[in-house]
Order: structure tokens, then C-alpha cells, then sequence
């Protein structure tokens, strides 16, 4: 393209509006509008959520901190914080486990009907999430058609925090396949035939040099599937069974709090979820930028 | 030859293979293959009539109304905030972008519930615009308004997240030219920028409007569940499957099962029809 040479030094160039000119002239906004969507960005991002997010810090900093503890830390609220957490990391460790060999042989594998599959993966992301909820009781209650066989050896697997962990297997399913999947198919075939020519067998190829590159994406997936675990509602609060001090989960502790009218007691709980949710997204900024460094 | 052929060293053996991808299959069968049949065997228990009465009834046909009255006020907004947001962030250079990008994610990160909550703390009768909205009869909680409003925040990321990092990577050099050419901001986003964006746009759309029709948690907290005024299609399967209505709760499952479906179906369509690096992120 020819527009190199600058337009306004060039005297066969065509008359301009002066203000065109302007903008050219100041070459960090030869594009218009910066001043007017990064307003309405800033508006709308306050308004829709900033503010009302602040509305929750300020209910929960409006009580005395004895107030606060009592609230947010009663024995009730750390039971369920406990299934909460805990249900996210066995959730998101099962789909760390089954994500990997899903996104490697969804990258390097050819079989009959991978389209298929590939579109399904997405189902969490399509399928909302009150129909995950009691479908997957009518599937793992004792009545269903997995939860009778799981019923024959003893396990039970619906109302009971097992559930909650098929919940939220169900939920956090595509984080780990989705964000390893580009990293296999970037992954160079230079290297793992270097090794191999080395004298590498595959195995060892594997675990020496194609693991440690897809740890960062690993992690990354696997945190993002923790984080989204801990905060679900939807396709819990059918299969849990809800019973206080076992299988009751913090967001429904909230409800709970709200439905008798403890807005403070409610506001305690979010706070603390909040801290949790935004401690998962600056460990995912910093994995994020450590697999930049490392790439780069 | 066949037989004895060398495998590539880059190549995983038959039985890795064959191991390999039977693991993963009835992984993703027990998972989502079998609970997405399961809706609709219990949605066609007794047979096809009863599903469709179940969807034909008035308080189903007023969910399905306000569920579609929600989606098409936030997923609209959401759009116009994406592209907005995507041509200040991408298009300009400023301090402080990747913690605009961060905030504008925030969504994502909270709990649906939590979500829910910050309005009723904010509009509800104990909220700071509480007294004020009461006096002037205005209702936010507990009705449409406060629907959209969760909606709008749960969805908020989605069209923007697609679009920031397409319209980076298409960089500033066509809307220069279009710029110097003497074209205002206005005609070159439709002419220059609008046609590079636009499966991104329909993408970011598409996730959108899914999670739009789909959202409960945040919606349940704001709405107060009165039939046929503030129930949403999701929040409907909630309160047919609470009163045992199970056949009832599957259909508009079901129906619910089918946008999903569609969803997918469009989605994987327009994967297709854009470069295949465009589907990182979600």
C-alpha cells in the first residue's frame, strides 16, 4: 500500500476536510471514535458491572468484622464452602485426567464421526444449565440407567456430594480439551522426531518432551474449569440432595440467606466467593503470561 | 507390506490408539452423550402428547415468551457493547488495556448467584435504590427489568472476548487507508471493519444468545418464580421438576435440549466458514 509517504506533505494529494487531516496528523488515532466507545466502554462496563459488584464489597464492609466472620465463616458456611472447593478440584482433576487424552486424540487421531464428537464437547457451553441438572439425576439416580449399576456395587451416587462432582464434571468439561487442543495442534512434529531419532521410544517422547510443552495449557484449563465449578448453581442443586452440613453448596447458601431476607448474611458469603474468584483469575493471567514466556 | 509397515515415530501405536480413544469415548458418552438422551427419553415417557401439552400450556408458553423478550434486550446490547468495546481496545493504543480486557472478563468469573445478587442488592426493597424505586413504583427485583439486567451481566463478555482479539490481530492498516481516504469513522467500521468481523460478530452472537436463553442461577435469585409473569423457560423445568411434574419438566427440557443442539450445529457451521485458529478461547 502506498501510504507511506505522508498525505499532508504530498501536494498532489486530493483536497481533504480539515479535520481528516488533523486526525492523520496525530498518528495514534489516525482512527476515529476512540474518545466515544471507550467512553460508552468505561459507561456501561461501571454501570453494569462495577457498581452493582461494589454494592456487594460495601454490604459485606458495612457489618463489623465479628459481624462479618460470623456470617461468612459459621460452620454451616465452611461446610459448604468445603464441598464447594473441594467438589471443583476433584471435578476439574477428573477433566485434567480425561481432557488430555480427549484433546490429543481429537488433534492427531482420524476416526468416524470426530465432527460429532468435536461439536459435542461444546454441549456444557450450549446446554443450559438447569437441563444438565435433572438430566443428570433421572441418569445417576438409583432409577437411572447409571446410577442402578453404580447402585448394584454399592455407591450412591445422586444426593450425595458424589453428585455434586458429576455436576461439575459435566460443567467444567470443555475448559481443559478447548484450551489444550490449539497448543497440540502448534505443537511442532520436528521435535518429538528429533527425539525419536535420538533413540527416544514414544513413551519417553511423551512424557519428556511433549508433556512439560502442554503444561502451561493444562493448567490453565484445569483452573478454569476449578473456577467455574466453584460458583455453580444450576445443575448442582438437583443432583446434590442440598442437605445442610453435607451436601449443600456455598451459591445455594447464598440463596438460602437471601429467601430470609439476611442480605448481610448473603452479601458475606458472595464477598468470600469473590475473593476466591478473583485469586482463580490472577493465577490464570499469571499461567497464561508464564506459557507466553515459555513460547516465546 | 501393510502389515509390516514401519509406524512414523510421531505416531502413536494401533493399540495406544485404540485404547486410547475407547477411554475417551465412554468418557464423553457417560458425561454428555447419555444425560442428553435421557432428556428426551423422559420427555417422550408417556408418549408424544403429553410432551407437547406440557409445552402448549400457558404458564410453558409465557416462559417461552419472556425467555425470548430476555434474549433478544441483553444479546442485541451485548453485541453493540462488544463491538464498541473491541474498537476502542483494538483499534487504539491507551494505558491500562489489559486491565480493561481483564474487567470486561470479570463476568465470566463470578458465580451466577453471586451475580443475581448484586442487583437485589442494588434495586431490591433493601438496596440502595430500594426506598427511591418503591416511592415511584418502579419494579426492577422480582420482575422483567431485573430478568434482563442478570441476563446482560452473565453474558456480558461474550461477544467482546471474540471480538478483541480478531480485530487486534486484523490490525489498523485497512481503516488507515479508509481513514486517509477522507471516509468518517461511521463509514468505515460498515465498510472496512463490519465485513472482516462479521463471523466473529455471529459467533460471539451465537454463545451469547445460548447462555442468554439458558441462564439460571442469576436469574433464579432476581426473579421471585411468579408464574407466567417472571419465569423464564429454565426456571419453568425448575418448578415442573420440584412438583414432580417430570414429564412436564422434560419437554421444555427437551425444547430447551433443541436450541442447544441448534446451537452447536450453527456453531460448528461457523467454525467452518472462519479460519480454524479463531476458535481458541472457550
Amino acid at each position: 500500500m502506498s501510504l507511506t509517504a505522508d498525505p499532508a506533505l504530498d501536494p498532489n494529494a486530493p483536497q481533504r476536510p480539515p479535520a481528516a487531516r488533523r486526525r492523520l496528523l496525530r498518528r495514534r488515532s489516525a482512527i476515529p471514535g476512540f474518545t466515544l466507545t471507550l467512553g460508552l466502554t468505561l459507561t456501561i462496563l461501571s454501570l453494569i458491572v462495577l457498581i452493582p459488584l461494589a454494592a456487594v464489597a460495601l454490604k459485606g464492609a458495612s457489618q463489623s468484622p465479628a459481624e462479618f466472620i460470623a456470617n461468612a465463616f459459621s460452620e454451616r458456611a465452611l461446610t459448604a464452602y468445603r464441598l464447594s472447593f473441594g467438589a471443583a478440584l476433584v471435578a476439574a482433576l477428573i477433566n485434567g485426567v480425561f481432557g488430555l487424552p480427549t484433546a490429543w486424540a481429537m488433534v492427531r487421531y482420524r476416526f468416524p464421526g470426530k465432527g460429532l464428537v468435536n461439536a459435542l464437547i461444546d454441549l456444557p457451553f450450549a446446554l443450559p444449565t438447569a437441563v444438565a441438572g435433572i438430566a443428570l439425576v433421572a441418569l445417576y439416580s438409583e432409577s437411572g440407567w447409571v446410577g442402578a449399576l453404580l447402585a448394584k456395587v454399592g455407591v450412591k451416587a445422586a444426593y450425595n456430594p458424589l453428585g455434586v462432582i458429576i455436576a461439575l464434571t459435566f460443567i467444567g468439561l470443555p475448559f481443559v480439551v478447548r484450551t489444550l487442543e490449539p497448543v497440540i495442534r502448534d505443537l511442532s512434529v520436528d521435535v518429538e522426531e528429533a527425539a525419536a531419532s535420538l533413540g527416544a521410544g514414544r513413551i519417553q517422547t511423551l512424557a519428556r518432551v511433549v508433556l512439560p510443552s502442554l503444561a502451561p495449557a493444562w493448567l490453565t484449563g484445569f483452573a478454569l474449569a476449578f473456577a467455574r465449578g466453584v460458583g455453580e448453581y444450576g445443575s448442582v442443586i438437583f443432583i446434590a440432595g442440598n442437605m445442610p452440613y453435607r451436601s449443600e453448596i456455598a451459591p445455594l447458601l447464598i440463596i438460602i440467606e437471601l429467601e430470609q431476607y439476611d442480605y448481610a448474611g448473603a452479601a458475606a458469603i458472595a464477598l468470600v466467593m469473590l475473593a476466591v474468584s478473583f485469586s482463580m483469575l490472577l493465577v490464570i493471567n499469571s499461567i497464561q503470561a508464564w506459557a507466553r514466556r515459555l513460547a516465546a | 507390506m501393510s502389515a509390516t509397515r514401519a509406524r512414523r515415530p510421531t505416531e502413536d501405536a494401533v493399540w495406544t490408539r485404540g485404547l486410547l480413544l475407547a477411554v475417551v469415548l465412554v468418557f464423553l458418552l457417560l458425561v454428555l452423550v447419555l444425560p442428553l438422551a435421557t432428556v428426551f427419553v423422559e420427555a417422550l415417557r408417556r408418549g408424544v402428547e403429553p410432551a407437547l401439552a406440557a409445552i402448549g400450556e400457558p404458564d410453558a408458553i409465557a416462559a417461552i415468551q419472556l425467555t425470548l423478550l430476555t434474549a433478544a434486550i441483553s444479546v442485541p446490547f451485548n453485541a453493540a457493547f462488544g463491538v464498541c468495546a473491541a474498537w476502542a481496545i483494538a483499534k487504539h493504543e491507551f494505558p491500562g488495556k489489559s486491565a480493561l480486557i481483564t474487567l470486561i472478563d470479570l463476568p465470566f468469573s463470578v458465580s451466577p448467584v453471586v451475580a443475581g445478587l448484586i442487583y437485589v442488592l442494588v434495586f431490591g426493597a433493601q438496596g440502595w435504590f430500594g426506598p427511591w424505586l418503591i416511592e415511584h413504583d418502579i419494579r426492577i427485583i422480582f420482575a422483567v427489568p431485573g430478568i434482563v439486567l442478570a441476563t446482560v451481566f452473565v453474558t456480558f463478555p461474550f461477544v467482546a472476548r471474540e471480538l478483541i482479539p480478531l480485530m487486534q490481530e486484523q490490525g489498523v492498516d485497512e481503516e488507515e487507508a479508509a481513514v486517509s481516504m477522507g471516509a468518517g469513522g461511521l463509514r468505515t467500521f460498515w465498510s472496512v471493519t463490519a465485513p472482516n468481523i462479521r463471523w466473529g460478530l455471529l459467533y460471539g452472537v451465537l454463545l451469547c444468545n445460548a447462555r442468554a436463553m439458558g441462564e439460571f442461577g442469576a436469574v433464579s435469585v432476581v426473579s421471585g418464580h411468579i408464574r407466567g409473569l417472571t419465569n423464564t423457560m429454565p426456571l419453568h423445568v425448575e418448578i415442573l421438576y420440584n412438583e414432580y411434574q417430570f414429564v412436564g419438566a422434560f419437554a421444555v427440557a427437551a425444547l430447551l435440549c433443541l436450541l442447544a443442539i441448534l446451537t452447536l450445529v450453527l456453531k460448528t457451521g461457523l467454525e467452518i466458514a472462519q479460519p480454524a485458529d479463531r476458535r481458541a478461547g472457550h
